[in-house]
């Protein structure tokens, strides 16, 4: 598998080759969700919709529980998540809370980007992390 | 013929957006974003270009995993406001300008940018709030539109430096249309952010700043950055921010710079805009 020189940015997802590939499905499912007809077949029963889709059974888990920082693990871009939270009706920095490590409550993320956001020193590499 | 009279950098937030739909402009988080756009919208009542091209992102909207080519131009005579998950916003139809979206196409396509063409097309967020940003809400939008849409969100994306070549070429290309239209070009998306991810919510007011003041008066400098720069600095969707060169590329070297504005947070974003208008 090719190496990218990204791939020392922590907690970070990149829509590449290897998460196009893995997460296919999953985010087409997704993307679904912006035709209104697709929302309330899918709120009607989301199991039954999901089975519409190739998703692995991890995918499909994640989805029902959303876990959405697993879904990305999965291979979903957050762009085509997004399309999730919204249909929850659920602001995005639910989902954008639910990601973060450690996990924060919407107050939470909120509270910290009125703060001024996550700080960009200490997190530019995995190496630069560790290191504090 | 045709000229290039203005740029504008500004981030496409869709919570900006959904702040003026649902009238929250003047609640304290807003207020404060709303207060820095009134220059901005003073400076576009007074300087309303025949024709604007936008360039922006589509959201796993009208493009997908299916099908996301590098650089899209809307041809068509109208573009519908896109549904994107939460309902089309209540925005004005985009009205094109064929003509002069098919003679740019042209251009570009003969002089080596191979350019796919879209004669259909759904606008999300990426182009709508911008228009919401300059305009505020009006019955009909002010001015014509071409959609340039970019490919940020796959990797590998246009680098940093074909983006400022593009807008090199759509200057030399709107330059040689023979009807006399005034032209504006907006880079949208962007400022640092990242959405996804454990790293979320993180942002970078010393790159954005500095990616602005070489938007001034050193554009080569933002085209010699590399996808992992964006991506690691700025942020995963901090990356939009190449559309802004192509806005870049399209100005004369030198430009004046009308007005800046910087603000944290809007959702998960570092709020950008910039107007830049080429001296003579």
């Amino acid at each position: 598998m090719t190496v990218r020189d990204y791939d020392d940015v922590p907690g970070t997802y990149v829509l590449d080759s290897r998460n196009y590939r893995k997460g296919y499905h999953l985010n087409m499912f997704l993307m679904s969700l912006n035709k209104s007809e697709a929302r309330a077949a899918f709120a009607a029963d989301e199991t039954a919709y999901l089975q519409t889709y190739k998703l692995t059974e991890e995918q499909r888990q994640a989805v029902l529980d959303r876990e959405y920082l697993r879904m990305l693990q999965l291979g979903a871009n957050v762009y085509y998540a997004f399309k999730l939270v919204s249909h929850d009706k659920q602001p995005p920095q639910v989902m954008y809370g639910k990601m973060a490590q450690p996990a924060m409550s919407f107050d939470e993320f909120q509270a910290m980007m009125m703060a001024g956001g996550r700080p960009i020193d200490g997190n530019r590499s995995k190496k630069e992390q560790q290191n504090g | 013929m045709a000229r290039i009279i203005a740029g504008m950098g500004t981030s496409h937030v869709p919570g900006l957006g959904a702040a003026m739909d649902n009238g929250k402009t003047g609640e304290p988080y807003w207020q404060p974003l709303f207060k820095g756009l009134e220059p901005v919208r003073a400076w576009h009542k007074d300087n309303i270009p025949d024709v604007t091209i936008i360039v922006y992102n589509d959201h796993a909207t009208s493009y997908s995993l299916d099908n996301y080519s590098t650089f899209t131009m809307g041809v068509a005579e109208e573009f519908i406001p896109a549904d994107e998950g939460w309902g089309p916003r209540q925005v004005p139809m985009v009205m094109g300008h064929p003509e002069l979206a098919w003679h740019i196409t042209e251009n570009l396509i003969l002089n080596e940018f191979d350019m796919a063409v879209a004669g259909s097309l759904e606008v999300d967020h990426g182009l709508t709030v911008p228009l919401s940003v300059a305009y505020d809400q009006p019955d009909v939008w002010p001015t014509k539109v071409i959609p340039l849409c970019v490919n940020v969100i796959q990797y590998p994306q246009p680098t940093p430096l074909r983006c400022y070549k593009l807008g090199q070429a759509i200057r030399r290309a709107v330059e040689s249309f023979p009807e006399d239209l005034s032209v504006g070009i907006w880079g949208t998306g962007g400022m640092s952010h990242q959405l996804g991810g454990e790293r979320a919510g993180v942002l970078n007011p010393e790159f954005d700043t500095a990616f602005m003041n070489n938007l001034v008066s050193d554009p080569a400098a933002n085209t010699r950055l590399t996808h992992t720069d964006f991506i690691r600095e700025a942020g995963c969707e901090g990356i939009e921010m190449i559309m802004w060169n192509v806005m870049r590329g399209a100005l004369n070297d030198n430009v004046n710079e009308i007005y800046r504005f910087y603000h944290i947070p809007v959702s998960a974003t570092a709020y950008g805009a910039i107007i830049l208008e080429n001296t003579d």
